[in-house]
């Protein structure tokens, strides 16, 4: 059966994808993000995951808002790399499973009632790719795991409730034990920590609500199923609402999983988390 | 319900709705040859896609408040920004009423761009 062995939660902010690009990645400024990288892909290792399922949200790349779906996910073989407006990074194709998407799109349609959006293509971005930089590096061989994008609307309210965020994770993790072969999974979300992009309280960040929501992660994610969109986006800013994605993780971790890794580090507009759990 | 929150935009179907026309451009955007389009002729480009006088207005003066309030969401934002040779932190100094360097100045590692 298929086995979720992982869960990780993380920031995606995209000026990473560049200085992963660039090898930048030893530079004083950046150091302290991807040294804390180095142990989870370590762990990962050890895990010998097949499958990652990426829980992101597109940031205009390939989705539009002439029709926004609330939660959609990839069915496909294969997905491009998007072109988010500044160029397509030079990155390999990432290989999906077809099987375990089809497998959990009518788990979680028939048996768990989430009416999701089921697409044949996306061309996956940095809200996708740059958690990908970070635990799954690519070589030339392509990319160590199969991957299947889960996009959610974090961006035009009315956006799914945490609480639908956590429930969709359980559900997932119920979904993915139905699956007749055996594969280790990976589940991340993605997003955060606090920033606030745009108004005069551009550059908010809120390192005392992040490391609460860390605590809260770990300890008691009934609780943060719970938090509303005002709450996190009056504490951590507009743009941290992207949070609610942790939460799918969360519930697609079992309630006892074990935390392995936690991080922080904030050097410019967005408070950057780490944290990890093993199954 | 959202209540508002100081200083904050908070993209609802409302905002979405007014935005329609600026965020269609900016989505059009994602593509190398409409970014050269744009380049070559911002009018022309404006115009195709139906900007109202007002909305083409902030676009000529990189308000790049006023397009928020006028309905662009911020991620649609940056493609403006990235094809008008301003990246997140530029539009962010604009938006606080600060300049580059004082914006800089706020930040724990500003080498971290």
């Amino acid at each position: 059966m298929g086995r979720i062995v992982a869960g990780i939660g993380l920031s995606h902010v995209p000026s990473i994808g560049p200085v992963v690009d660039r090898k930048r990645t030893e530079e004083p400024a950046w150091k302290p993000l991807f040294d804390a990288y180095v142990p989870v892909r370590e762990w990962l290792a050890r895990l010998k995951p097949d499958v990652a399922i990426v829980v992101y949200n597109d940031h205009a790349a390939d989705f539009s808002f002439d029709k926004y779906p609330t939660f959609a996910l990839g069915v496909a073989e294969r997905y491009a790399i998007g072109d988010e407006g500044f160029g397509t990074r030079q990155l390999p194709e990432v290989p999906g499973d077809f099987d375990l998407s089809a497998h959990l799109a009518e788990s979680l349609v028939y048996e768990h009632e989430f009416d999701l959006t089921l697409c044949q293509e996306i061309a996956v971005e940095h809200g996708f790719l740059v958690p990908m930089n970070l635990c799954f590096p690519h070589t030339a061989n392509g990319w160590p795991v199969r991957a299947i994008p889960l996009q959610v609307n974090v961006i035009q309210h009315p956006l799914p409730t945490a609480r639908r965020c956590y429930r969709l994770g359980e559900a997932l993790r119920a979904a993915v034990e139905t699956f007749p072969k055996d594969l280790n999974i990976v589940v991340m979300g993605t997003g955060g920590m606090s920033h606030q992009l745009q108004g005069k309280r551009f550059g908010h960040m809120n390192e005392k609500f992040d490391q609460w929501f860390l605590d809260q992660l770990e300890a008691d994610p009934e609780v943060l199923a719970h938090i509303s969109h005002q709450k996190i986006m009056e504490e951590a800013g507009a743009e941290a609402v992207e949070l609610i994605m942790w939460l799918t993780m969360r519930g697609a971790v079992s309630p006892r999983a074990r935390r392995i890794h936690r991080h922080y580090y904030a050097p410019m507009t967005t408070g950057m988390g780490l944290i990890t759990f093993e199954s | 319900m959202l209540r508002p929150i100081p200083d904050t935009s908070i993209f609802d179907l409302r905002l979405a709705r007014r935005g329609r026309r600026l965020n269609r451009l900016c989505s059009a955007l994602c593509s190398p040859a409409e970014r050269e389009a744009f380049k070559r002729d911002e009018e022309a480009f404006m115009s195709r896609f139906g900007l109202t006088d007002a909305e083409k207005e902030l676009i000529r003066k990189r308000d790049f408040q006023g397009l928020i309030d006028a309905g662009t969401n911020i991620y649609y934002l940056l493609k403006i920004g990235s094809a008008t040779g301003n990246g997140l932190y530029k539009m962010g100094a604009q938006m606080r009423g600060e300049t580059y360097e004082q914006f800089l100045a706020t930040r724990n590692i500003r080498g971290a761009v």
